[in-house]
């Protein structure tokens, strides 16, 4: 059961890391174009067969990988710093400003989905720059609600009442000892947010608002596929397989992460 | 118990008006000049300034501010570049079907959670526990555009059972409801176990167990009722990503609703109907939200009473 619970998420997380980082060190033709091999299914040639302008599947697969890593790293961490900022001064100093910022949480929240990042994308046109700035624009709000939380808590504890006393600056009481303490949480926090926005890239480029060709999304291709299913079918499996996979190892550390962290789901979950 | 409603409805208005607000100024966000990007470059001057002005974008921010929160008092979302037609009538058109869609959704999520959340606490730790969490977590992982074309694939083009896209009868509500319904199912059967594991545990559990009622009984009467109050605004929390989720699946299954016209709309560069429809859709989900919370407070005594006091 262990070796499920950490080995398996642990290795496809790997794979994910190595296919973005050593991807372009690889010999991959992505956009090498093999007109007689249009839709050809996977076979000696290449393992996973050809897409509908016959570009080894395989070779765009680990480019849409680097794609994946790289607008969940930068969203999750934009997202994490800015989120956490803004939680965190807002319960730190409280008054107004921990009202407005709550109020703004608020309405961030009331946006279903991710609704507001189709439409900012839409908006803003396509491109991977204008995905992460959509993206981080709604993944902010969830860590900063978080750090908000864990902070008013945090703040009444006593020895944050004692560096107070001692006259401690008060940023410096923030970063050095209340902050530390609201990290196990975040963590959790932004490991199922590398899941959100994995699948929210994913689903942008798959609706057309994503990265533009030639370059590949692992959500483009899956949109291409669909035209060809019943003639291609690897087209839209091998691209789903893998995003599916990455998302389910990421949820199941995720998971494991909030075990290890919360004591109080230990009993129940 | 009023005063919790009045001030639930009070902050549930403010939301709607800061919602509405982003909407509006969602527009003057786009980098550069939004009716350039909506014309393209090489638009007539002439052209611009007549698409400036059927936007108002001619008039300063805070008048066009008020002429929008003034249309929408009135239902007046504007008229659609595209089409010409007024926009509120065309949202009205999509409305049935994203609201059929979402209900059937929802419907299936129910059906499936509920016995396998169950089965899976009060089997906890056997094969058939592991089992449902495994499909669970299977459900949460799967991107609606995946599985929509992979049930299309499966049911549609290799067993040949149901209609593969748009809206006709019966049949064709079947794969999209189940693709937007998954999900939902997943993250619903996760926290009636994790709910159900913590009421049984509760005192009145073994009170009833005490007393000699059959197990059946314990659990369906007893634990489960208490148990799906959380649930239920899980239920209302949730609905916002089947919103979301609703206008991926739309365009995977052609399913002619609010979604389909959303992204249509986005991609005809047809902003004054990308922004109603986020609007409606978002002060939907506020709106539903707003409903749980008082919900909830309705069905759990114990809520109602601590506000009396």
């Amino acid at each position: 059961m262990q070796v499920m619970r950490l080995g398996l998420p642990l290795s496809i997380l790997l794979m994910w890391l190595g296919m973005a980082a050593f991807g372009p060190l690889l010999d991959l033709q992505p956009d090498h174009i093999e007109l007689s091999r249009i839709l050809a299914s996977p076979g000696a040639d290449a393992w996973l067969g050809y897409d509908d302008l016959g570009r080894p599947l395989w070779d765009r697969l680990v480019v849409g990988a680097r794609t994946s890593f790289f607008v969940a790293l930068w969203v999750v961490v934009i997202s994490a710093l800015v989120g956490t900022a803004i939680g965190t001064v807002g319960a730190y100093v409280g008054g107004a400003w921990d009202h407005v910022i709550v109020r703004i949480i608020d309405i961030f929240l009331a946006f279903p989905g991710i609704l507001l990042a189709i439409a900012m994308a839409g908006l803003m046109g396509p491109g991977v720059d204008n995905v992460i700035i959509a993206l981080s624009t709604v993944g902010w709000v969830g860590f900063a609600r978080l750090a908000r939380a864990q902070v008013l808590s945090i703040k009444q504890r006593l020895h944050v009442e004692a560096a107070v006393a001692m006259g401690v600056r008060h940023a410096r009481i923030v970063i050095r000892h209340v902050l530390p303490l609201t990290l196990a949480p975040l963590i959790v926090e932004a490991s199922f947010a590398v899941a959100g926005v994995v699948i929210a890239e994913a689903g942008l480029s798959f609706l057309g608002l994503g990265v533009q060709p030639p370059a590949a999304s692992w959500g483009s291709i899956i949109r291409d596929g669909t035209r060809y299913m019943l003639v291609a079918p690897h087209m839209v499996l091998a691209p789903g397989m893998i995003l599916m996979l990455v998302v389910l190892a990421v949820n199941l550390l995720g998971d494991h992460l909030r075990d290890w962290v919360d004591v109080r789901t230990r009993r129940v979950l | 118990m009023l005063r919790f409603m009045l001030s639930r409805l009070l902050s549930a208005a403010v939301v709607v008006i800061g919602v509405s607000s982003l909407v509006f100024f969602l527009i003057h966000l786009v980098p550069g000049d939004p009716v350039e990007v909506m014309l393209g470059e090489s638009a007539q001057p002439a052209d611009r300034t007549a698409l400036r002005h059927a936007l108002g974008l001619d008039q300063p921010v805070a008048v066009q501010l008020f002429n929008y929160f003034n249309g929408l008092l009135h239902f007046d979302l504007g008229v659609s570049l595209h089409s010409q037609r007024p926009i509120a009538e065309m949202m009205l058109e999509r409305m049935p079907a994203t609201l059929e869609l979402a209900v059937a959704a929802l419907l299936i999520a129910v059906t499936i959670a509920l016995p396998l959340g169950a089965l899976s606490a009060v089997r906890k730790d056997t094969a058939l526990d592991h089992g449902a969490r495994v499909i669970s977590l299977l459900g949460i992982s799967i991107p609606h555009f995946w599985l929509g074309p992979l049930l299309i694939l499966i049911f549609s083009l290799w067993l040949g059972w149901l209609p593969v896209s748009g809206r006709e009868g019966f049949s064709s509500l079947v794969l999209p409801a189940l693709t937007l319904g998954t999900a939902l199912a997943a993250i619903l059967s996760r926290m009636v176990r994790a709910t159900l594991l913590e009421t049984l545990n509760e005192d009145y559990i073994r009170t009833a167990r005490a007393k000699g009622l059959g197990e059946y009984t314990v659990v369906l009467h007893h634990a489960l009722r208490n148990a799906l109050l959380p649930v239920i605004t899980v239920l209302g929390l949730q609905l916002g990503a089947l919103l979301g989720g609703a206008i991926v699946t739309e365009m995977v299954f052609s399913w002619p609703g609010l979604g389909q016209l959303t992204i249509e709309a986005i991609h005809r560069r047809d902003y004054p109907v990308v922004q109603a429809c986020i609007l409606l859709i978002s002060v939907t989900y506020v709106l539903v939200n707003t409903l749980t919370d008082l919900a909830y407070v309705w069905l759990d005594p114990r809520v109602r009473l601590h506000e009396d006091t």
